[in-house]
């Protein structure tokens, strides 16, 4: 067990990196997310076109092909970033597409009413999405994107295929050198279970919180 | 599925006015990708990789094979995981929702815990902490343990939702009749909760096959794999993995297909909400519920 102590420094940096993977992805995802459902409802085709193609490709690609497409391949392009930045980048474009059908899942629980009333009122469509439509929606849909972000952190340790030192890397390569397998793996898998179970509990007190009431 | 329930409640008929503020934004918002897209190409050119001479190679029917080698293995390892990852969940969804305690603790437990970890951690721990013990798998089941755990948890839940959402007295009526409860659930639940379910679990499956790509890590031949060894060789490491990321594209998207094809199939029954006959338009929320 000593070790575990002493090995602490290098495995809190790496769980700074695992969180840092996970909050930028996660704000990046949803801000993104919710773009794409606006544009996914809005009455120009173009847009609804893209935003469909667009979850369409990242439901269906592995993250890990983007991954390994972004790290090792798309730098012969010319485009390259730091590592971590890069992992930033992938996991929130792929997150995305699970927060947009999240947020549209919630879209469908917006009163029909409430919708003709501000057109009543005068609301341009975008007035509309804005004040309504879009604030509804992530209320509504405050579980699945816990479970999305919950997905998430799981999808950080992928980082560690393509080299980013965060918790499962940390882990194996503390394990190369001590040899103690179920001790530390089963020591990172808490961190994981005790990281979703925040993000449950934050999802369970916000959709409390914010839930409409109808 | 594809097109929005809401659309029509969002904006009225639109006038001659709106119509040609929809023009103005599709051809704004065309032009923006568009833009986007040839500055990559643009990117992409300069750099020589649009060259004719590095995709050329992909016109060859060896590489194909090569490639389609390492599709067999996704494809096994897919099936694999996706029948024992359905069986257990089966059992999982069954044991969650027993009457008998202990079990009940013990299934709700494993899936809990199983959809918390990370799959890469416990395929690390396969592939490198259990060597240490002396357990040391062949390396496709290095691969497809660590999936099934990860995916049995998540047939579970799928299959559990399904039973749940049966009305009750699909049950009471089948144990009135004097059905076991065994009976009942292999006889009345379950044929129907799997029909229910039926595009969520091939949802599930286009995760497990977009799982597979783990196999890269523990050197199976799979397809992401056979795509990096391909690249290391020919050193044309973005068409192979613009390729690779096309074929899991036309391999998923025709999943996902069937899965939406399922899900708007005529005649399909909704157990829980009535969303279904609800008129086109937002559903009202809480719609009532026949139980």
């Amino acid at each position: 067990m000593d070790f575990l102590a002493a090995s602490a420094g290098p495995i809190a940096e790496a769980l700074g990196t695992t969180i840092l993977l996970a909050v930028a992805a996660g704000i990046g995802s949803i801000v993104l997310g919710t773009l794409i459902t606006a544009a996914r409802i809005s009455p120009v085709p173009v847009l609804r076109w893209a935003a469909f193609g667009y979850v369409q490709f990242f439901v269906n690609v592995p993250l890990l092909v983007l991954l390994v497409l972004a790290v090792f391949a798309l730098p012969d392009a010319g485009f390259l970033l730091p590592l971590t930045p890069t992992a930033i980048i992938v996991l929130t474009l792929y997150e995305a597409a699970y927060v947009a059908e999240a947020v549209r899942s919630g879209v469908n629980t917006v009163g029909k009413g409430e919708i003709e009333a501000s057109r009543a009122l005068g609301f341009t469509l975008g007035q509309t999405l804005r004040v309504l439509v879009i604030p509804q929606s992530l209320r509504a849909a405050i579980q699945p994107i816990g479970n999305v972000m919950i997905a998430l952190t799981m999808n950080t340790a992928l980082a560690a295929a393509v080299g980013v030192v965060e918790l499962t890397s940390a882990a194996n390569k503390l394990n190369l050198v001590e040899a103690q397998p179920i001790l530390i793996f089963t020591a990172a898998g808490l961190i994981y279970m005790a990281l979703a179970l925040a993000i449950g509990l934050t999802a369970g007190r916000l959709e409390k919180k914010l839930r409409i009431r109808r | 599925m594809t097109s929005t329930v809401s659309a029509p409640a969002l904006y009225d008929e639109p006038g001659p006015r709106t119509r040609r503020n929809i023009r103005i934004w599709s051809v704004v918002s065309a032009l923006v990708i568009l833009g986007v897209v040839v500055l990559a190409l643009l990117q992409f050119a300069s750099k020589g990789q649009l060259d004719g001479d590095r995709w050329a190679p992909f016109l060859d029917i060896a590489i194909w094979e090569y490639l389609g080698v390492g599709l067999v293995g996704t494809l096994q390892a897919a099936a694999l995981t996706a029948v024992f990852g359905f069986v257990l969940g089966l059992l999982l969804a069954l044991g969650r929702l027993s009457r008998i305690a202990p079990i009940r603790w013990l299934c709700t437990g494993y899936i809990e815990v199983a959809r918390t970890i990370p799959v890469l951690l416990l395929i690390y721990l396969m592939l490198f902490g259990l060597p240490q013990l002396g357990l040391n798998f062949p390396v496709l089941w290095k691969l497809v343990i660590p999936l099934t755990i990860a995916n049995s948890a998540a047939f579970a839940e799928i299959i559990r939702a399904g039973i749940l959402a049966l009305p009750r007295g699909q049950r009471e009526a089948g144990l009135s009749l004097g059905m076991s409860h065994w009976q009942v659930d292999r006889k009345i639940v379950l044929p129907q909760a799997m029909r229910f379910v039926a595009p969520s679990l091939v949802v599930q499956l286009v995760s497990l096959l977009k799982d597979t790509s783990l196999g890269y890590i523990v050197a199976f031949t799979e397809l992401l794999y056979r795509g990096q060894v391909l690249s290391a060789y020919n050193g044309l490491l973005i068409q192979t993995f613009v390729v690779v990321t096309a074929i899991f594209l036309v391999l998923n998207g025709s999943l996902s297909g069937l899965a939406s094809r399922l899900q708007r199939r005529p005649g399909r029954r909704s157990l829980a909400a009535p969303t279904e006959s609800a008129p086109a338009g937002l559903t009202t929320p809480n719609a009532p519920v026949d139980r």
